[in-house]
Formats: C-alpha cells, sequence, structure tokens
C-alpha cells in the first residue's frame, strides 16, 4: 500500500512538472491557472492544446509500456522480456509508417493504431512461436534482435522510398521515439487502445502468479493457458502498438521500471504489474521533462535517455543471467 | 505556365530577350568573348540563367529547374536537356562556363576547376537587394550586360511600388515543416517585410533561419501565420503545420501554404511572391 501511494505521488508530482516545463518560461502558478481557467490567451492555448496532452500522453505511453513489460516477463518468465528489446515496439512502428505512407491514416484515422496494433499482434506472436514459454534467454533475445532487425529495415525503407524530402528524418523518430508538438488528436487515437490493452493485461494477475510455480501447476489450478496467452498478446499489442503508433518506439521502460519494483513488491507478478504501470508512467514523464531541460528548443529523443539508463541495466542483466547459467 | 505571375510581369523581359537577342546574334559574327556552352547546375542559377542567356548559349540545366513545385521557370526549362550536377556529367557536356551557387558540392567544383572549366558560383539572395546583384553578377558571367540593366531596372521599378509602405503593419509568422521559421536578414522574411507585415520571429530574437518551437509561436501571438509548402507523402516533420493550437488562437488567421516557388530563388519572380503577400495583407485588412 505503501508502495502504491508513493508511486502516485510520484507520477502527480512529475504530471505537475511536465505541465510547468517547456521552451517557453512562464511562472508555474501563472501556467497551471491558464490551464484551469481557459482565459483565452495564448498561453491557456499553450498550456491546454501543447503541454496538457504531451503530459497526458507521456504518463498513459509509460504506463502501457511498463505494464507490457511486466506482463511479458511474468508470462515468460524472463527479465529480459522487454517490448522495445525483442521487437514488438519496432514492429508496431512499421505498422504506423506503412499505414502513414500509404495515406491510410488520411482515409481513416483509426488505420494508424489498428495498423501499430497489427503489426505488434504479429511480432509477440513470432515471439511466442520462436522463444516459447519454456525457450531460454538466448533464444529469446536472438528472436527480439532477428525481428528488431527486419522492422527497422522496413521502416527505414519504407521511409527512404516517400515522396516526401522529410521522411527520411523520421526513422529517427520512429526508432527513438519523441512527444514534441503532440496534440490530443493524438490522445483520442491511443487512449483507447491503451486503456483495453491495459485491462487485459491487468486481468493477467492470477494466471501469472500461478504460473511461477510452472505450467502444470497452474493448469492444476484451474488457469486456461491458452486463454493467459491470448490475452497476452492481444493486450500487448494493443498497448505497445496504440503507445508507438503516436510517440515512436520507445525503448527500455518495460525492462528498467519492472526490475526496479520487482523487489518491492515481493517478486508476485500480479502485484508488478499494476506497480510498473505507474512506474512506467512516472520514468517516461520523467524522461519527457529531461529532454525539454537537457535541449529546450530542439526535439531531443526519448529513447536516447531510455538507452542511456536502459543499456547499463541490460549488460547486468545479461551478465547475471551468464553467471547463473555457469 | 507562371502560375501567379502576371504576364504583364513578363512582357518588358521577354521583349528585352528578344531584342537584345537579335543584338547578341548579329554580334557573334565577330570573335566572341561570351561564353557559348553554359552549363548551369544550381535552381537559381538555372532561372537566372534561363532570363539572360542567348538561345543556344545556356546548354543544360539541372533537374530541378523542370520540376514546377521548385521552380519558377519549369516550363521554359522544359525545353533544355537536365543535368544531374555531378562533375562527371558536367564534364562530358564540354562547358566553357559552369554556373553554380556557392552551396554547391566543394567536392565537383574543385573537380571542374581542376580540369580546366571555368565555374562561377552565386550566393544565394538574403534579401531583395540582392535581386538586381545577382542579376548583374549573371550579365557579366554571360556577358549579357546590357540585358540584365534593363531588367534590374524593370525590377527596381515594379518593387516600389508593390511596397509602398501601409499605414499599420500587421503582425506575421513564417511557419514551415520541422517548426523552422525565418527573421529578417533571409529573403523570405524580406517578401514579408516588402509585403507590409511585421515578422514575430525577430521578436523572438531570430534573424535568420531557426526553430521557433510551437509555443514560442503561439505566445508571440501573431495576426496570421503563413505556413510552409506542404510536400506529397506524409512526414512527422510536416505534422507540426496542423497542430490543432494554431486553429486554437482567437486573433490569429492561420493562411495556409502562401510561399511556394516564387520565394526560392533571388530572380525578379519573386515580385510575384510580394504581391502575394500584400493581397494577403489587403484581405487581412479588408476582414476586419
Amino acid at each position: 500500500m505503501k508502495l502504491a501511494t508513493g508511486l502516485i505521488l510520484l507520477v502527480a508530482a512529475l504530471f505537475v512538472i511536465s505541465l510547468v516545463i517547456g521552451v517557453a518560461a512562464v511562472p508555474a502558478g501563472q501556467s497551471l491557472r491558464a490551464l484551469i481557467w481557459d482565459d483565452g490567451t495564448p498561453l491557456a492555448v499553450v498550456m491546454r492544446e501543447i503541454r496538457l496532452p504531451r503530459a497526458i500522453l507521456a504518463a498513459l505511453i509509460g504506463a502501457a509500456l511498463g505494464l507490457s513489460g511486466a506482463a511479458m516477463q511474468g508470462y515468460l518468465r524472463n527479465p529480459l522480456a522487454e517490448p522495445g528489446l525483442i521487437g514488438v515496439s519496432g514492429a508496431a512502428a512499421l505498422g504506423a509508417v506503412v499505414s502513414l505512407q500509404t495515406g491510410l491514416s488520411l482515409l481513416f484515422p483509426l488505420a494508424l493504431p489498428f495498423a501499430a496494433l497489427a503489426m505488434a499482434v504479429l511480432a509477440v506472436l513470432l515471439i511466442l512461436v520462436l522463444a516459447g514459454p519454456r525457450g531460454s534467454s538466448i533464444t529469446l533475445i536472438l528472436a527480439g534482435i532477428a525481428i528488431s532487425a527486419l522492422t527497422g529495415a522496413l521502416t527505414s525503407l519504407a521511409l527512404n522510398l516517400s515522396p516526401n524530402p522529410f521522411a527520411a528524418a523520421d526513422i529517427v523518430f520512429w526508432m527513438m521515439g519523441s512527444l514534441a508538438d503532440r496534440s490530443f488528436v493524438h490522445v483520442w487515437l491511443a487512449a483507447p487502445f491503451i486503456a483495453i490493452g491495459a485491462a487485459l493485461l491487468f486481468s493477467l494477475g492470477r494466471g501469472l502468479d500461478a504460473l511461477t510455480l510452472g505450467e502444470d501447476a497452474a493448469e492444476a489450478m484451474g488457469i486456461g493457458l491458452k486463454g493467459v496467452r491470448l490475452r497476452l498478446i492481444l493486450g500487448t499489442a494493443a498497448a505497445v502498438g496504440a503507445a508507438t503508433a503516436v510517440a515512436g518506439a520507445i525503448g527500455f521502460v518495460g525492462l528498467v521500471v519492472p526490475h526496479l519494483l520487482r523487489r518491492a513488491v515481493g517478486a508476485r507478478p500480479s502485484a508488478l504489474l499494476w506497480a510498473s504501470a505507474l512506474g512506467g508512467a512516472a520514468m517516461v514523464l520523467a524522461a519527457d521533462i529531461a529532454v525539454r531541460l537537457i535541449l529546450p528548443d530542439r526535439d531531443l529523443k526519448l529513447g536516447v535517455l531510455m538507452a542511456l539508463v536502459g543499456a547499463p541495466l541490460f549488460l547486468h542483466l545479461i551478465f547475471r543471467t551468464k553467471r547463473e547459467m555457469a | 505556365m507562371w502560375g501567379c505571375v502576371r504576364p504583364s510581369d513578363l512582357k518588358p523581359w521577354l521583349a528585352a530577350l528578344v531584342l537584345t537577342g537579335a543584338a547578341a546574334f548579329a554580334a557573334t559574327a565577330g570573335a566572341d568573348p561570351r561564353p557559348q556552352r553554359v552549363v548551369s547546375i544550381n535552381l537559381c542559377t538555372d532561372q537566372l540563367a534561363l532570363m539572360l542567356a542567348d538561345p543556344g548559349q545556356l546548354i543544360s540545366v539541372s533537374k530541378l529547374a523542370q520540376d514546377p513545385s521548385s521552380s519558377s521557370m519549369a516550363d521554359l526549362a522544359r525545353a533544355y536537356p537536365t543535368n544531374g550536377s555531378g562533375a562527371e556529367e558536367v564534364y562530358l557536356l564540354k562547358p566553357d562556363l559552369v554556373l553554380g551557387g556557392t552551396f554547391t558540392s566543394p567536392a565537383t567544383v574543385s573537380m571542374l576547376e581542376n580540369l580546366g572549366i571555368r565555374v562561377e558560383l552565386f550566393a544565394p539572395a538574403r534579401s531583395l537587394a540582392d535581386v538586381p546583384k545577382r542579376l548583374k553578377q549573371m550579365g557579366k558571367a554571360l556577358g549579357q550586360e546590357d540585358k540584365a540593366a534593363t531588367m534590374i531596372a524593370t525590377f527596381e521599378t515594379d518593387l516600389a511600388t508593390l511596397s509602398a509602405a501601409p499605414e499599420h503593419r500587421p503582425r506575421a509568422a513564417l511557419y514551415y515543416v520541422n517548426s523552422y521559421s525565418v527573421g529578417d536578414h533571409t529573403l523570405a522574411g524580406d517578401i514579408l517585410r516588402a509585403g507590409g507585415f511585421d515578422n514575430v520571429a525577430a521578436e523572438a530574437g531570430l534573424r535568420q533561419g531557426g526553430t521557433l518551437a510551437l509555443e514560442q509561436l503561439i505566445l508571440l501571438d501573431p495576426d496570421v501565420i503563413i505556413e510552409g509548402r506542404d510536400y506529397p507523402g506524409q512526414a512527422r516533420a510536416e505534422e507540426v503545420l496542423h497542430h490543432p493550437a494554431l486553429h486554437a488562437l482567437s486573433g490569429t488567421r492561420v493562411a495556409g501554404t502562401v510561399t511556394d516557388r516564387d520565394w526560392i530563388c533571388g530572380t525578379p519572380l519573386v515580385l510575384s511572391a510580394v504581391r502575394n503577400i500584400r493581397d494577403l495583407r489587403l484581405s487581412l485588412e479588408a476582414a476586419q
């Protein structure tokens, strides 16, 4: 309970800080007043149309990524399973890019999250087929590298073929992720999918707890493993797909957050689910504040910060896995 | 072909072209110091050369010259063979003069010079006052000084007529892909000024080109936001031009795509850009 309160307060505090930080330096009190009472000034427009959707998206996307990481790690019983590392985010980005470059998303705005979701489903399916519930870390990582490399190459190809001279520069956005100048259009596109995905993933708690005892024990406890797997695939794909469709692929959130919180929740997968959702929201909000503090007027990508924090941890996890195997 | 350029703008130039062309032909009988095989490898020198060269003097223009979204003289350029601006290709055309921009790849320029070809480089125009300078330079390079002088005179008279100072100068912002904006020390900024607007980018401390974050733009609260051209296909870099915040300001009009091919190069065709901007200002005044 203490952990929950702490995390909620942290997310709330970061949310407010995210709202009062921006290129234009305006006193915090004044900007929050403009947010709450729309006085028709340009400041109110900045607060309501630029900073508020940005903060909401940071929290939503962070929660989606943290939760998906915790769920995948619980199901595969492997701390290296993370949507970014195993190629789910990359596949979602490919889906989004294809729907944008074919013009499908112009005909029908929901095509953007749907295409990202469809590709994410494919990637999760591939991972489960290649690595399987009892697969080793090596097969999981190798499958992830293969999927990431393939989707990354296809994304670059699609963007390089675009008649738009700026599309090729978008490769960085799709690989690293950014929340710069997003609007409520993007919130409304992503939020319903993230909500459905989160509902599916939160429903996995009991199943994941049972799975810590092994598959046979879980079946004996009345857990339908097929159902668990289906909800995991659809839930992860919806949450990660929608998040990636509007913000690009933001890696390492689902790796770092469950790792930091696992001990605090007593290593129980069901408790780790909600803790990682809150922790992920806090982490992406913090990273999005940091990119604006480091380079206020340039669009520093979120993935840069995430990789700086996440890559050393990833190496540490690999070393530990190696030691355990030796 | 001329899009928004009025035919009356062109008449004096075309007349000058025909007249001096005939005179030049007579002069070529003796030993002629004028370059005879001119190749242009830059969009802006393409257009200046198309205006000033004698028939047959210009033998190739760059590929961009035929692209109607970038070149104001695309139709005229279609009569010429194009080149891809590479040293090898250009050398094989056996030019006696190559026209390039100061931002043309230095490797290409030095390669051509080492091969013994004269290369004349033109700096991009940063103001309307640069237009006569570039015309003069091109006139000299092509040996068409008289034609250039006529064109400069026409340009200066027309510009003076167009840029009569208005009583009230509305505040405008030029907003391009990737949150890019330009200040007063640029050709686009100068077109805006001549059309009777104050540029809000100057208030944000932007003198040349640079990033103007969406937040800053909104807080500057300009009377009108003039957007850069929309390219085919989609790119995230362009999404900032469709951000709902731009339309949420009550006193601001979003003018959409006004900047086009006439804004790119410092040729007399920028006058049609000035005229469009002046028309925009007049329509704003009429709406008030």
